[in-house]
C-alpha cells in the first residue's frame, strides 16, 4: 500500500481559479460563428385548447429566420423521453412543442429563430394564439376526486403510476401495537433554481453529418443517445458537450424538450442554434421537486420499538413525465425504514396528473421525503409516549454488529454506525445542557426547541440491475509520453470537485504532483462512455472506476519496468513514480520513462500493445448508504413566529473522505437547500394553475443571512462496496437537515400542544398555531 | 428577460431632461437608478420608448446641512445615505433605514429619489421619511414645488408628482435635543422589501415624549403616517403598556395587502407588534 499522501488531505478546489476569475465557459460562454438565436413562446394557461395561431407577423419581423409551431415538426422530432419500468406507468405524449393542447404554463408552444436575441424576444410579442382554456386542477388530491378536470383524455382518473411495496406482516404488527400514530405531511414542491438556467447549443455539419450540442446537463452520454433516438440520427453522429455547468441539484439529470427541439433546428436551419433560459423561464420549465402529500401511521410498543409503519402517498406529477419523474416516489418509498429496524413496511404511491410542470429529482430525490416521514413520526411517537427522542432512536437502531444490514424494504445496508454518529452530535451539540436551558427558558415564557434528525440515505448509484439506465461508471487514465497524466470520466461533475478529488486519487497511486494530471469529463467525443454524475454516485462509482483505471496502468507499468530492468515484476517496488528492484533502489525506471518506452514502443514486452492508458468500467455490486445526525436549537417567537436558529450540528458519515474541504462544501450547500425547504421555499400555483413564485422576487432561497454557523464534524465509516470505501456526500445535507429544523420547532412549540407544523415554517403559521392553541386552551380553562 | 426596445438619453442639466419629459409625455421615464424600473421592462411590464438617464446630472447627487435643515438629492444613493457621517449624526433614521434595504449591490444602485418616486407600498424608504416629516421639492416645467412626505403617497405606486415633474431633492430636519430612533422590518424573505416596516424618531423631554413621527409601510397600498399612534405617545412616558395601547391604533382604517407572503390578518397584527417595538427600541435610544 503506498502512503497516501492526497487522498484525505484538504486540497483547495482546482476548479476554482478560473471560476472565481471568470474565465470559466459556461453553455452562453460558448461562441460560433453565424450562430443563431432561439426564444420560445410560452403558455399562459395551465390547460387550454389551441385553437389557432398566428404567426406570420413574426416571420415578417426584421432579423427572423424561422418561426416554428409544434403541429410543423410533431413527425420529425421524438418526444421527451421517460425512464421507467415500472408496469403501470401511463405516458402521454410530450411533443417538443405543444401540438393542438397545452397542460401547464410555460409549457413551449411556439419557437422564433433570429439573427440576435433581440429580435427574436421581440417577435414573440408578434404572435397571436387564441386559447380555448379548459378546466384546470392543479391540486394531485383534488385532480384524483371523482369529477376532476381530465388532464389526458385517455386516463380519466388523473393517475400516472402506482408503486406499492408490502414486506412483513403489517397486519399482525398494528395487532399488536400498543399505540398508533398516525400524521398527514406535505413535502411542499421546490424549484431546484441552478444559479446557471439551462441553456442549449446546437450545431450541424451537414458535411460530416454530425450533430455537436452543448448542453447544461448532468448527463452527456445518457442526453446523447436520448438525442439520437429524438432526432433519428444515428448514435455516432451525435456528440455531447456538457461545459462548464453551473450547478444542476437534479435539475439537468434530464432530456428535455429544448435539447431536442434545438438540436433539430441547428440541423433544419443549417446554422448553429442557442437558446439560453431565463429565470422566469427556469422556474416554469425546468423540474420542480419533492410534491407529495401523505399519511404515515405507525405501530409502535410503549417503550418506543416500532412495530410496523404503513405510508399512503400521492405524488404531485405535473403534466407529463420528465426522464426519472415516476422513479422518484419509489425511491420514497425503499428509503422508509430509515435508521431503524422496522420489521413490517408498506408504501403505497399514486402518482397524480397535474396541470403544473414535472416533479423530477431535486437534490436527494425522494429521500429527503422518506427521511422527513421517518424522523417527523418517530418525534411525533417519542412526544405521544413521553419518550426522550434521543432514547427511541437509540432503541430502534440496528447495532453496528448488524451489518450488512437488511430493511424490510429489501435494501441492504452495507455499513453503519448510527449510535456513534449520534452520540458525537449529542456531545458536540450539548444535548443535555441545551435540555436544561430550555426548561429554564419555558418558564420565562421563551421557547426553545432541540430537533433531531438520525438519517440514512442511499448513494452510490448504483448496480445496473436497480437503474433505469445503467449504474455504472467508466474511467480513463492514460499517462501521455511525457509522463503527463490524463483522467477521463463518465461521471458529469457541476460543482461537486471531482476535477480535484479524481486528480488526488490518481496522484496517490502514481506518486506524481497534482498539477500533472488533468481530469476531463463531459464530452461524449473525449470521454468513451459515461453515465453522469446524480445520486451522490460520481466518487463512489466513478472515483472507482479512475482508481482502477489507474491500477491497471500501473500494472502494466510494472511489466514494461521489469522488462526494461531485465527482473520480476514481483521483485520491484514502487516509490515516488517510480519502479525499483527491491534493496536496489539504483536499478529502477520512472512512471514518466516508462510511459515514453510504452509510446515509442520499440521495446516492449512480448505481445504487450503500445501504450500506457487503460480504461475501467465499475459495476457495483450494490448502493451505498451514508448516514449520520443533525441536531439543530432554535427559539421561536410566538408573537411574530419568527424561528432563530441558534446551533446546528452535522455529524455526516459519508465513508471514506478523500478531500474534508469538498466534503464540507457539500454539506454546507446541502443543509442550506435544506432550511430552504423547511423554513422558506415553497413553489405556489393558484387553482388556476398559475404559478405565483414565477420569480425570485417571491420564491424565497435562503440567503447568507438566513444560515446559522454551521458546526461540522464526521465519523468515518468505509463502504465495503468500493474498494475506495467511500460512499457518496452530495445529498447527506439536504436530506439530513429538514427534519433536524421541523422538529426543533415542534419541540418548542410542544408548550402550545402543537405536534406537527407543515413546511415551509412561515412566520405566519407558526403564529397562526400558537394563537388558536393559547384561545382553545383560555377556552378550555374557562 | 430583454426589454422592449427603447431609447435612451443622458441630458446634463435638469431642464433638459424636464423637456424631454415634457414632449415625449407618457412615452418616457426617468431612469436614476434602474433597480426597480428595468426589471419592470425585462418582464415587460413596463415598456417606455424612452430613458431619460438622470446619472449626468450632478446637482441631483449630495447631501449637504443648512442650519437645521438637511438637504439630501434625489439621486443620492441608498449606500450614501447609509454611510454618511452627517446623517448618522443629524438624523439617524436614514441610514438606520438604508441600512436594511435590499443587499449591497442594490444599495449601491438604488436611489432615495428612485425609491419615493417610485412609491412601492413595501419600500422602506418612504417611512423613514414620514416619520421625520420630510419636504421633497419637485420641479416641472413650471417651476419648483415643495410637497410634505404625507401629500406625496397618493396610493399604489402613485405619487403626487406630475408627468413631467422631477423629484429633486429631499429635506429633513436635524433631530435635536433627546431624541432616539428605530426603523424595524419583517422583511418579505425572497424579496427583502417590507411585509411591515415601522420608522419611528421621537424627542423625550424630561422623561415626556414631546414630539414623535411614525411612519408604516408595507401594511397598506401606500406608506402612510400613524398619527392615532403619535397623537397617544404624546405627552407621556412612553411606558410599556402606554405603547401597547397606542401601537394597537396603528392599523385603524387601514386596508392591509394581502398576498402570498403574509395575510392582511398577519400583517396588521405585525404592524402592531412592530410598532410598539419600534417604539419602544427608540425609547430606549433616546435614554428612557
Ligand atoms: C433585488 C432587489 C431588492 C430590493 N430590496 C429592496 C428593499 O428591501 N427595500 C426597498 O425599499 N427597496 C428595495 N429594492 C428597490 C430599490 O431600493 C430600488 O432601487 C428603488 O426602490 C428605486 O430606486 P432606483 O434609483 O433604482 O429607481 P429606478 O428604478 O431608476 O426608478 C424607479 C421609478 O422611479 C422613477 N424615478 C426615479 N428617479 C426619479 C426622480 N428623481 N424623480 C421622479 N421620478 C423618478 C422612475 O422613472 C421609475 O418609474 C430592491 C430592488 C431589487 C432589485
Amino acid at each position: 500500500m503506498p502512503i497516501s499522501k492526497l487522498v484525505g488531505a484538504r486540497v483547495k478546489r482546482r476548479e476554482d481559479p478560473r471560476l472565481i476569475r471568470g474565465l470559466a465557459h459556461y453553455v452562453d460562454d460558448i461562441q460560433l460563428p453565424n450562430v443563431l438565436h432561439a426564444a420560445i413562446l410560452r403558455s399562459p394557461y395551465a390547460h387550454a385548447r389551441i385553437r389557432a395561431m398566428r404567426t406570420d407577423q413574426a416571420r415578417r419581423h426584421p432579423g427572423v429566420v424561422a418561426v416554428v409551431t409544434g403541429n410543423e415538426i410533431r413527425d420529425q422530432v421524438g418526444c421527451v423521453p421517460v425512464a421507467s419500468q415500472n408496469p403501470t406507468l401511463r405516458v402521454p405524449k410530450r411533443y417538443v412543442l405543444a401540438v393542438d393542447k397545452v397542460c401547464f404554463v410555460g409549457e413551449g408552444v411556439v419557437v422564433v429563430v433570429a439573427e440576435d436575441r433581440y429580435a427574436a424576444r421581440d417577435a414573440l410579442d408578434l404572435i397571436e394564439v387564441d386559447y380555448e382554456p379548459l378546466p384546470v386542477v392543479s391540486d394531485p388530491e383534488k385532480a384524483l376526486a371523482s369529477g376532476a378536470p381530465v388532464i389526458h383524455p385517455e386516463w380519466p382518473d388523473n393517475v400516472a403510476f402506482r408503486f406499492d411495496l408490502k414486506q412483513g406482516n403489517l397486519a399482525k404488527a398494528f395487532k399488536e401495537a400498543e399505540r398508533v400514530v398516525k400524521q398527514r405531511l406535505i413535502h411542499q414542491r421546490l424549484a431546484p433554481i441552478a444559479i446557471e438556467p439551462r441553456g442549449v447549443l446546437a450545431r450541424y455539419l451537414p458535411g460530416e453529418d454530425e450533430l455537436t450540442l452543448w448542453s447544461s446537463t448532468q448527463i452527456p452520454h445518457i442526453l446523447k443517445t436520448q438525442l439520437s433516438v429524438m432526432l433519428k440520427l444515428p448514435e455516432n453522429r451525435v456528440r455531447v458537450i456538457a461545459p462548464e455547468v453551473g450547478g444542476g441539484f437534479g435539475s439537468k439529470l434530464n432530456v428535455y424538450a429544448e435539447e431536442g427541439l434545438i438540436g433539430h433546428l441547428a440541423i433544419k436551419l443549417k446554422r448553429p442554434v442557442k437558446w439560453i433560459e431565463g429565470r422566469r423561464e427556469n422556474m416554469q420549465g425546468t423540474i420542480h421537486g419533492r410534491g407529495q402529500v401523505g399519511e404515515v401511521e405507525v405501530a409502535v410498543k410503549k417503550d418506543g420499538t416500532i412495530l410496523g409503519l404503513q405510508y399512503r402517498v400521492i405524488a404531485d406529477i405535473g403534466a407529463y413525465h420528465q426522464l426519472l419523474t415516476p422513479g422518484i416516489p419509489p425511491l420514497t418509498g425503499l428509503m422508509l425504514s430509515g435508521a431503524y429496524k422496522i420489521p413490517a413496511l408498506a408504501i403505497e404511491v399514486t402518482g397524480v396528473f397535474t396541470n403544473k410542470v414535472a416533479t423530477d429529482a431535486y437534490r436527494g430525490a425522494g429521500r429527503p421525503e422518506a427521511t422527513y416521514v421517518i424522523e417527523r413520526i418517530i418525534d411525533r411517537v417519542a412526544q405521544e409516549l413521553a419518550i426522550d427522542p434521543v432514547k427511541i432512536r437509540q432503541k430502534n437502531f440496528p447495532r453496528p454488529k448488524e451489518f450488512p444490514f437488511k430493511t424490510a424494504t429489501g435494501l441492504i445496508y452495507d455499513s453503519g454506525n448510527y449510535q456513534g454518529a449520534l452520540n458525537k452530535a449529542l456531545r458536540l451539540s450539548g444535548y443535555q445542557g441545551w435540555r436544561g436551558e430550555q426548561r429554564k427558558l419555558r418558564e420565562k415564557g421563551r421557547y426553545l426547541g432541540i430537533g433531531l434528525s438520525t438519517y440514512v440515505e442511499i448513494c452510490g448509484m448504483g448496480p445496473s440491475a436497480a437503474m433505469p439506465a445503467g449504474g455504472w461508471e467508466s474511467g480513463t487514465v492514460r499517462v501521455e509520453p511525457t509522463g503527463k497524466v490524463t483522467v477521463l470520466t463518465g461521471v458529469s461533475p457541476h460543482g461537486q470537485g471531482q476535477e480535484t478529488s479524481f486528480a488526488q486519487i490518481v496522484a496517490d497511486e502514481f506518486g506524481v504532483p497534482l498539477d500533472d494530471i488533468h481530469v476531463i469529463h463531459g464530452d461524449t467525443a473525449v470521454v468513451p462512455s459515461g453515465i453522469g454524475t446524480f445520486g451522490s454516485r460520481a466518487t463512489a462509482v466513478g472515483g472507482t472506476a479512475v482508481f482502477q483505471a489507474a491500477q491497471k496502468v500501473k500494472e502494466k507499468a510494472r511489466e514494461i519496468a521489469a522488462h526494461l530492468l531485465e527482473s520480476d515484476p514481483e521483485d520491484l517496488v514502487f516509490s515516488e513514480s517510480r519502479f525499483s528492484v527491491k534493496g536496489v533502489p539504483k536499478k529502477g525506471v520512472s512512471l514518466q520513462e516508462i510511459a515514453l518506452e510504452a509510446h515509442l514502443a520499440r521495446n516492449l514486452p512480448k505481445k504487450m500493445e503500445p501504450g500506457l492508458t487503460a480504461t475501467s468500467v465499475f459495476e457495483p455490486a450494490n448502493f451505498t448508504f451514508p448516514f449520520g445526525a443533525h441536531i439543530c436549537i432554535v427559539e421561536v417567537d410566538p408573537e411574530t413566529g419568527r424561528i432563530e436558529i441558534r446551533k446546528y450540528v452535522a455529524v455526516d458519515d459519508c465513508g471514506k473522505v478523500i478531500n474534508p474541504l469538498l466534503v464540507d462544501g457539500q454539506i454546507h450547500g446541502g443543509i442550506a437547500q435544506g432550511l430552504g425547504q423547511a423554513l422558506l421555499e415553497e413553489v405556489v400555483y393558484d387553482e388556476e394553475g398559475q404559478l405565483l413564485t414565477g420569480s425570485l422576487m417571491d420564491y424565497a432561497l435562503p440567503k447568507a443571512e438566513d444560515l446559522p454557523r454551521l458546526e461540522l464534524a464526521r465519523t468515518e465509516t468505509p463502504t465495503p462496496v468500493n474498494p475506495l470505501g467511500v460512499k457518496g456526500v452530495g445529498e447527506a445535507g439536504t436530506i439530513g437537515s429538514t427534519p433536524a429544523i421541523v422538529n426543533a420547532v415542534v419541540d418548542a412549540l410542544a408548550p402550545f400542544g402543537v405536534t406537527h407544523v407543515d413546511m415551509p415554517l412561515k412566520p405566519e403559521k407558526i403564529w397562526r398555531l400558537c394563537r388558536e392553541k393559547k384561545e382553545r386552551r383560555a377556552e378550555g380553562a374557562g | 428577460m430583454i426589454p422592449a426596445p427603447f431609447d435612451h438619453i443622458t441630458p446634463r442639466t435638469l431642464d433638459e431632461a424636464i423637456r424631454a419629459l415634457a414632449s415625449h409625455g407618457e412615452e418616457a421615464k426617468l431612469l436614476a437608478g434602474g433597480h426597480s424600473l428595468l426589471p419592470m421592462m425585462k418582464l415587460r411590464l413596463a415598456r417606455p420608448k424612452l430613458l431619460v438617464d438622470l446619472s449626468r446630472i450632478a446637482e441631483l447627487s449630495g447631501i449637504e446641512a443648512e442650519r437645521d435643515r438637511i438637504f439630501i438629492g434625489a439621486l443620492t444613493t441608498h449606500y450614501r445615505i447609509e454611510s454618511s457621517e452627517l446623517l448618522k449624526e443629524k438624523c439617524p433614521l436614514l441610514p438606520q433605514t438604508a441600512r436594511v434595504i435590499g443587499d449591497v449591490q442594490v444599495r449601491n444602485r438604488g436611489t432615495v429619489g428612485g425609491s419615493l418616486a417610485h412609491a412601492d407600498p413595501a419600500a422602506d424608504m418612504p417611512a423613514a421619511m414620514l416619520a421625520v416629516g420630510a419636504e421633497l421639492l419637485a420641479r416641472g416645467p413650471e417651476g419648483e414645488r415643495w410637497l410634505k412626505a404625507e401629500d406625496f403617497f397618493l396610493g399604489l405606486m402613485t405619487t403626487a408628482l406630475g408627468p413631467s415633474e422631477i423629484l429633486t431633492k429631499i429635506r429633513v430636519p436635524v433631530l435635536s435635543g433627546h431624541h432616539g430612533t428605530a426603523y424595524l422590518k419583517v422583511p418579505q424573505k425572497a424579496s427583502g422589501f417590507a411585509i411591515v416596516g415601522v420608522a419611528v424618531w421621537l424627542r423625550v423631554e424630561r422623561q415626556l415624549c414631546t414630539e414623535i413621527g411614525v411612519g408604516v409601510t408595507g401594511l397598506d397600498a401606500k406608506p402612510f403616517r400613524a398619527r392615532r399612534v403619535e397623537e397617544r405617545m404624546k405627552g407621556t412616558n412612553l411606558a410599556q403598556s402606554l405603547v401597547q395601547a397606542a401601537s394597537s391604533q396603528v392599523t385603524q382604517g387601514v386596508s392591509p395587502l394581502d398576498d402570498i407572503h403574509a395575510s392582511a390578518e398577519f400583517r396588521a397584527h405585525l404592524a402592531r407588534v412592530y410598532t410598539a417595538r419600534a417604539i419602544q427600541e427608540a425609547a430606549k435610544r433616546a435614554g428612557v
